[in-house]
């Protein structure tokens, strides 16, 4: 019943927090994106800046964007909010606040059969931080064109996000940009399809494996504010929050672990009340 | 107390470097990049 609650409880939060940071209705009606002062500021999860309804940035799309520019080779506004986020919330942000990986819990709430544990998983992990080396950092940084301009490597060929709240609607809304369709879109495409395909069977393949956003909050999230606490003498080392744990966690060994989203699942499923998730409280 | 240092630490080190950030007008980059459509994030190229 808790359980129940509190599910509500996050989708609703999730639900809530995408609509307003996209809520820019004069963009689906084709009045062009929001450029209001507040497109400085990047949003905490992964929101395309080319959703119609984008009030902020994405926060990896600008990083890329100012490591690509000419004149820095180092973001300490995008680098600082990122830390921020990630000091005050780690991989909250990934829980409750990302339009991606609301997505995602709703592909998964799909029926079929799931998928518990991939094989090789402990090794796939590691990916989403080598993606964030090699697409996000290394490569709009080096691969530069003539005038010393780089691109945005991740977006262009990997973000799924890009594509399902920018790519999408963009070509519904725009008939120009859909007679410009090609090989990226359709590359694109597939990355999406294929990462929605497989997270209906697994839960958030993108979040584990291959999100850059998420790699810099798990480096957070052991020291973030926001954080599972375990009471040792409650626990009876049942295991049950290990088998609520979709994220493959197992709270009462590691409760901050990095892969950890702060879904709270396994608070609620504690029979001995022996983990609390939250800010810090004065005792 | 020590266990807060790490975070207190990561705190300070965020507050600043978004104020040099701003200080540099890394947000106007930002900005602009932000006000266009991004042809290569929706798949144009």
């Amino acid at each position: 019943m808790q359980k129940k609650h509190n599910n509500r409880l996050r989708l609703g939060i999730q639900i809530g927090f995408t609509a307003l940071s996209n809520g820019y209705l004069a963009g689906f009606l084709g009045k062009g994106l929001f450029k209001g002062a507040l497109k400085q500021v990047c949003l905490p999860g992964l929101n395309c800046y080319s959703c119609p309804g984008a009030l902020g940035s994405c926060p990896i799309g600008a990083l890329q964007a100012v490591l690509a520019d000419r004149k820095f080779s180092f973001s300490f506004y995008v680098v600082g909010l990122l830390i921020l986020f990630g000091a005050l919330f780690g991989r909250l942000v990934c829980g409750f606040l990302c339009p991606f990986g609301l997505f995602q819990d709703l592909l998964f709430k799909i029926p079929s059969k799931k998928i518990q544990r991939m094989p090789l998983d402990r090794g796939l992990r590691f990916l989403k931080y080598a993606i964030l080396a090699v697409f996000v950092i290394w490569l709009p940084l080096s691969a530069t064109n003539i005038v010393g301009q780089g691109s945005p490597w991740f977006c262009t060929w990997i973000c799924p996000s890009g594509t399902l709240m920018g790519g999408i609607p963009q070509m519904i809304l725009d008939p120009n940009l859909r007679s410009a369709i090609g090989f990226l879109f359709g590359w694109k495409m597939l990355v999406l399809m294929l990462i929605a395909l497989f997270g209906v069977f697994h839960y958030r393949p993108f979040c584990k494996y291959l999100c850059p956003l998420g790699a810099i909050y798990a480096l957070t999230n052991r020291f973030s504010l926001y954080r599972l606490e375990l009471h040792p003498s409650a626990c009876t080392d049942c295991g049950r929050c290990a088998g609520a744990c979709k994220m493959g966690v197992d709270a009462h060994k590691t409760p901050n672990h990095p892969e950890c989203i702060r879904c709270g699942d396994c608070c609620t499923s504690c029979p001995s009340k022996a983990l609390s998730i939250g800010f810090p409280k004065k005792h | 107390m020590k266990r807060w240092i790490p975070s207190a630490i990561l705190l300070l080190l965020g507050i600043a470097f978004l104020g040099f950030g701003l200080h540099r007008g890394e947000q106007l980059t930002v900005m602009r990049k932000a006000i266009a459509i991004c042809l290569e994030c929706i798949g144009i190229g």
